[in-house]
């Protein structure tokens, strides 16, 4: 079907003689030419390369590129931290049950709120950025398919919410005395829960960049959104049972409450469960929550997303 | 011969502002064609319905034998897209990005080669947000052609640059041109056009108003010349569409004519003209 570019010479005939730059060019360009111009029968045999394949090598890209952003690493790692150590430092103290410290409880929930900075805070903002700069656009010009630039991210994701995680409980350990589990169930729910939070967010993350004008704009709703989840999921507030029932009752909606659940059942002794709204670590609902919201969370990144700003 | 690009009746309609107004254009496979015309005259529309970046409203496109609005991955790696403007991938090196873009293609150029084609192998492994304007732009050209592409979108390539990078690139184009790719050039430079371009077309208020080779455009070839000269009597114009005939009777016997010049309309005088009539 492509005549190769020796086919645009003289012979090409009566049709087309409008082309004199060129036609100066094919006595190189024609069949001697050999090895190093001929391209086009090679091509047609190569296949394209697998999305899955694109997908973590574009992962490998996003973690270099991210890495090296030194303000961005600092201030997306620490933030959490910080904040936890301010809040606990001020709000530590007794609670209804012996031996577990109103930091512990903050700190079982922060490191919730901290895979929660990693993945929907970050992809949010970073999707918005990569249109905004024109990555997207670039992309979308390429072979690539988008289900490997959101692989990409989900690697991203992976590796920054692991090391958020590390960090948050590194320091929860050291401040605020918290225990790491002993029994292998425990750690089953946390590593569910962690992989459930962080895919659920990053594709909840991914359909609100495209509702964001600008990466400006969606920096500010993803913190005005983020900062209010964390009040009203007992968080910042412990024990959840001290709020109103109406804010937990909205915040059950999201992904944060559950998540931050799912963590204080890992990193809490058993007792502990009385300090929680339904007097239950509620797992199986922590997991339907989550699970309905990694399926709804595919659907609007998949219909919202936009390669570009323009139509 | 092979159409690379074919358009029939283009239209593209924004809310309030109808951007391209039934717009044909025909561009043969190996040929450098280049699309001028001012600002908002539909050419950046244009071209990127043909990328697949954009939606038309209605009209016919078929790009390397498909239409680029449905056109898939596999489409997708037989055409290469310089970008007017995108300043991602800040913290790679130079050589990082063009071989991670290699990766997208079935059957990718060799990424060393394609930064030394460009001029860059001196700064492969600079971070690309180091690079001065005209270095990214080359950047952007070395992930526009990593995929062996089969067609060429060159937006305004050389906004910015000094005139010696611009000539660096004009070699380059000519190259990929020689090579069989085709390439379509939008560019606000008409002396680009004219040394680059096999054909240019020229878009006002989303029509194409005039399409020929740079040195026909417009009737240029046949407009009258202008002839001018001095003499003892002062300076002379005077336009005749037979000047060698007017240069003879004036030196006839041998007089030697001070100052002369017969000089053609420039392409800028041809385009200005062209998207004046329509302004």
């Amino acid at each position: 079907m492509t005549t190769a570019p020796s086919g645009a010479s003289p012979q090409a005939g009566g049709s087309a003689t409008r082309n004199p730059r060129k036609a100066t060019v094919p006595s190189g360009a024609s069949p001697q030419a050999g090895g190093s111009a001929t391209r086009n029968p090679r091509k047609a045999s190569v296949a394209l390369p697998g999305p899955l394949a694109l997908g973590l090598a574009r992962g490998g890209t996003e973690l270099r590129q991210f890495f090296r952003h030194k303000e961005q690493v600092v201030f997306t790692f620490s933030l959490p931290a910080v904040l936890m150590i301010l809040l606990g430092s001020i709000l530590d103290g007794p609670t209804a049950l012996a031996g577990v410290t109103s930091g512990q409880l903050l700190a079982a929930g922060m490191i919730g709120s901290g895979i929660v900075s990693t993945s929907f805070n970050s992809i949010a903002t970073g999707v918005s950025a990569d249109r905004e700069t024109g990555a997207l656009k670039r992309l979308r010009g390429t072979p690539m398919p988008s289900s490997s630039y959101f692989i990409g991210k989900m690697v991203l994701v992976a590796v920054s919410s692991l090391a958020q995680t590390v960090l948050m409980v590194a320091v929860s350990v050291l401040l605020f005395g918290l225990k790491l589990p002993t029994a292998p169930d425990k750690w089953l729910t946390l590593l569910w829960v962690f992989v459930l939070g962080i895919v659920s967010c990053t594709l909840l993350g991914i359909a609100l960049s495209s509702l964001a004008k600008s990466t400006t704009g969606a920096v500010a709703v993803v913190q005005m959104l983020y900062l209010v989840l964390q009040f009203i999921s007992g968080v910042f507030v412990t024990p959840i049972t001290n709020l109103p029932k109406i804010m937990v009752d909205i915040a059950s909606f999201f992904p944060l409450k559950w998540i931050c659940q799912g963590f204080r059942s890992v990193f809490l002794p058993d007792g502990a469960v009385g300090m929680e709204m339904a007097g239950s670590w509620e797992l199986p609902r922590v997991a339907l929550v989550l699970g309905i919201w990694c399926v709804a969370g595919l659907v609007l990144a998949r219909l919202s997303f936009r390669w570009t700003d323009g139509k | 011969m092979t159409t690379a690009v074919s358009v029939r009746g283009l239209r593209k309609q924004y809310p309030g502002h109808l951007a391209v107004a039934g717009l044909d254009l025909d561009i043969a496979q190996g040929e450098v064609f280049s699309l001028l015309g001012p600002n908002g005259a539909g050419k950046t529309t244009t071209v990127e319905i043909l990328e697949g970046h954009r939606q038309r409203t209605s009209g016919e496109v078929t790009v390397l034998g498909e239409d680029p609005g449905k056109a898939g991955r596999a489409w997708r790696s037989k055409i290469g897209i310089v970008l007017q403007t995108a300043n991602d991938a800040a913290e790679l090196s130079v050589a990082e990005t063009v071989h991670h873009f290699a990766k997208y293609y079935p059957d990718p150029r060799d990424p060393d080669e394609v930064i030394e084609k460009v001029g860059l192998t001196e700064k492969a492994k600079s971070r690309v947000k180091s690079l001065s304007g005209g270095q990214r732009r080359r950047v952007d050209v070395a992930l526009g052609i990593i995929g062996r592409p089969e067609l060429l979108f060159l937006d305004e390539p050389t906004t910015g640059f000094d005139p010696e990078a611009r000539r660096q690139f004009w070699a380059l184009i000519s190259d990929l041109a020689g090579e069989g790719t085709t390439i379509l050039l939008t560019t606000h430079y008409l002396d680009e056009a004219e040394a680059l371009a096999d054909r240019v077309a020229v878009i006002a208020r989303g029509e194409i108003v005039a399409q020929d080779t740079p040195r026909n455009l417009g009737g240029r070839a046949s407009a009258e010349a202008t002839v001018r000269w001095t003499d003892e009597r002062g300076e002379h114009t005077e336009r005749t569409a037979y000047p060698t005939k007017l240069v003879n009777q004036l030196s006839a016997g041998g007089r030697e004519l001070a100052n002369l010049t017969v000089t053609r309309p420039s392409l800028e005088d041809i385009y200005l003209d062209l998207i004046g009539d329509k302004a």
